[in-house]
């Protein structure tokens, strides 16, 4: 991974940054920079890591070692309640005794603001999240989408540099978290702020983020835009963790100039990626193809790579798609999910019929296992 | 309950109530007693709650429970506030599960060895340091608040666990120091356990005997020594009404706090139901 430490966009710094609890490693040598302007998701399973990494933006938790620079300054030891930094809890954390408009007012009222500029703030707050009708209200009396608006209006009420998201949606239902998703997205794009959110769920990041770090066991796996997570994982870890992904392993076969050639025993017919990548002959490597570029057909395939022979053992039938999983003649079962186009089920594949699976040289991706 | 409650159960719930209820009943009706015989019915009258209030004695020693009471509610309610916070809010350091369980020990402590303790400590304080000199009402706000600050303790504890430690950081993350969060977030939120404990010590202290017998001097008797020494010299109709009306105060003082208990458990259900996402 490239280190953008002289990126001029750089805005938040993370260096080096370690932590550990009672000898426990809960972050591990984390170098990120986050760009002005951007929103960006750390994802990754529960006790990855990634909580503890907000909270040490937010300074809730001191660093074991490193250094993170915000807008160029050295948080070490700014507590936080004199950082401009601010946080949107996964409860909300809204105060229970105190109504809406208090809530919002609660953060200026710390700063000192004269009591007219308060209001006019916190009205205006209250207006960016279509709130304005539910001032006097206490937070019980609020549905839990209205609560998050609330939590939002808080903060964006403090104009902080930075603005953290833990797990957004854990509190909403699931119909209202797509909704709120390009919701909230909007609102912090209109306002222009810094995001860093937290999340165990791939769909909220990739909706939400702009780019994304995936962790695993407090280290950062990979840095990039969902795309490029997405179509180009670095390694096993990523490929598996978003979306399903078929892998075959194997080894370098030929090199050829842009392109290469991978043998596995898992499928017959030869694997052919048409980037090229660093390697010698023999070296051990695996091949992750996404279910969606696999297509299934009756007919034979002309070419010599990239293809196979099974059996439809499994379908999985979603309305729109259909994901068919295919037991290869190795005993591999590989998932290929297709379009249903056509309305007529007499077309498509049922149970145990004889099918060629195949796809494109662009289609596979090498992993550094 | 059940719409059909068997007439055996019925049985044994009223013979439970009887025995706890029936000796304090016999006690108040015999307070309206005529006769200066105890046990024995002579007409109804006020006469004895009348020479309670020529006791002067009985007055004062009542006047000086109510004081030390007051005073102890109030001394037990911010150390067992802080014990309490400390307790639950503290990050983790080595024994402070010791720590923590030894906030609680006045509560199994047998009372005598209690009052004892504090007397040697009060008697070898005095011969020491000169403080507190000679014993009296200080020195019985000084063991009560010792006592029912343990008590304070474990109610506010057990509130803030079942607090949102994420309400506090969002306080301190919008700008307030850390003790400003605890005044204006954290007090408010567990108000109404500051409530109870506040009178559950003004009722310990209220109650006690044996602790206060240990650590009073001369001129600092509390209502419950009174009413004990009196008793020592024979029974008089006046104590049953001294014991009326300490019960009807205590009374109030349970209900109060047993509804201000309930309201806050109410409330905080109501929160609880809206916060489930379903609610969204």
């Amino acid at each position: 991974m490239p280190t953008l430490s002289e990126d001029p966009q750089s805005f938040v710094e993370i260096k080096q940054i370690n932590k550990t609890f009672d000898r426990i490693v809960a972050v591990k040598d984390v170098n990120l920079n986050i760009r002005k302007g951007e929103i960006f998701a750390l994802l990754g399973s529960s006790g990855c890591g990634k909580s503890t990494l907000l909270r040490m933006l937010a300074g809730f938790e001191t660093p074991s070692s490193g250094q993170i620079l915000i807008d160029g300054e050295d948080m070490a030891n700014i507590p936080p309640y004199l950082r401009h930094v601010n946080m949107m809890f996964q409860s909300y954390a809204l105060f229970p005794h105190m109504t809406v408009e208090k809530n919002v007012a609660f953060g200026l009222k710390q700063e000192g603001t004269p009591k007219n500029i308060i209001k006019k703030k916190v009205a205006e707050a209250l207006s960016l999240v279509e709130m304005q009708n539910y001032g006097k209200r206490s937070p019980h009396q609020l549905s839990g989408g209205q609560r998050q608006r609330v939590a939002l209006a808080r903060i964006l009420v403090k104009s902080p540099k930075l603005l953290l998201l833990d797990e957004p949606m854990a509190a909403l239902d699931k119909k209202l978290r797509v909704q709120m998703q390009l919701e909230l997205v909007d609102i912090i794009e209109r306002v222009g702020v810094t995001c860093v959110m937290v999340t165990h769920d791939q769909e909220e990041a990739m909706t939400m983020a702009w780019r994304i770090a995936v962790m695993n066991e407090g280290s950062i796996i990979q840095v990039g835009t969902p795309a490029e997570i997405y179509e180009f994982p670095h390694n096993r870890f990523c490929a598996e963790f978003i979306g399903s992904v078929n892998i075959f392993s194997g080894k370098i076969a030929e090199e050829k100039p842009d392109q290469v050639v991978i043998a596995s025993h898992e499928i017959e017919n030869k694997l052919l990626i048409s980037h090229g990548l660093i390697g010698n002959v023999g070296t051990e490597v695996a091949v992750a193809i996404r279910p969606e570029k696999i297509v299934v057909s009756r007919e034979l395939p002309q070419e010599d790579c990239n293809w196979a022979k099974g059996v439809v053992k499994d379908i999985v039938y979603l309305g729109g798609l259909s994901t068919y999983h295919v037991t290869l003649t190795s005993g591999k079962t590989v998932m290929a999910t297709q379009v249903n186009i056509n309305r007529s089920t007499q077309e498509r594949f049922t149970w145990d019929d004889e099918a060629y699976i195949s796809w494109s040289p662009q289609s596979g991706v090498v992993l550094s296992s | 309950m059940k719409p059909h409650m068997s007439l055996s159960i019925m049985f044994f719930l009223a013979f439970g109530y009887a025995f706890l209820y029936i000796p304090i009943a016999i006690l108040m009706f015999y307070s309206f007693n005529i006769s200066k015989l105890v046990t024995v019915w002579g007409g109804f009258s006020f006469k004895w709650y009348g020479e309670l209030l020529q006791d002067q004695g009985i007055i004062d020693a009542a006047w000086s429970s109510l004081k030390i009471a007051f005073l102890t509610a109030c001394g037990a309610l911010i150390l067992g506030t802080v014990a309490g916070f400390v307790m639950v809010r503290f990050r983790r350091f080595r024994g402070k599960t010791l720590f923590s369980s030894m906030i609680t020990a006045p509560l199994v402590m047998p009372e005598v060895i209690t009052g004892l303790s504090l007397l040697l400590l009060f008697v070898s304080m005095d011969q020491m340091l000169g403080w507190p000199e000679g014993r009296g009402t200080l020195t019985i706000w000084i063991a009560h608040v010792t006592f029912a600050s343990s008590f304070v303790a474990i109610i506010v504890s057990s509130r803030l666990r079942d607090m949102d430690i994420s309400i506090e950081e969002a306080a301190m993350d919008l700008g307030a120091p850390p003790l400003k969060v605890f005044f204006v977030i954290t007090l408010p939120i567990i108000s109404p356990a500051l409530v109870s404990g506040w009178l559950l010590a003004f009722t310990l202290s209220l109650d006690d005997l044996v602790i206060a017998s240990f650590v009073s001097g001369p001129g600092s008797t509390t209502l419950p020594m009174k009413v004990f020494s009196s008793v020592r010299l024979g029974i008089s109709p006046k104590i049953n009404a001294i014991a009326t009306i300490i019960v009807i105060v205590v009374s109030i003082g349970v209900v109060f706090s047993t509804w201000i208990m309930l309201q806050m458990e109410k409330k905080r259900k109501l929160e609880i139901e809206s916060m489930m996402p379903s609610n969204a």
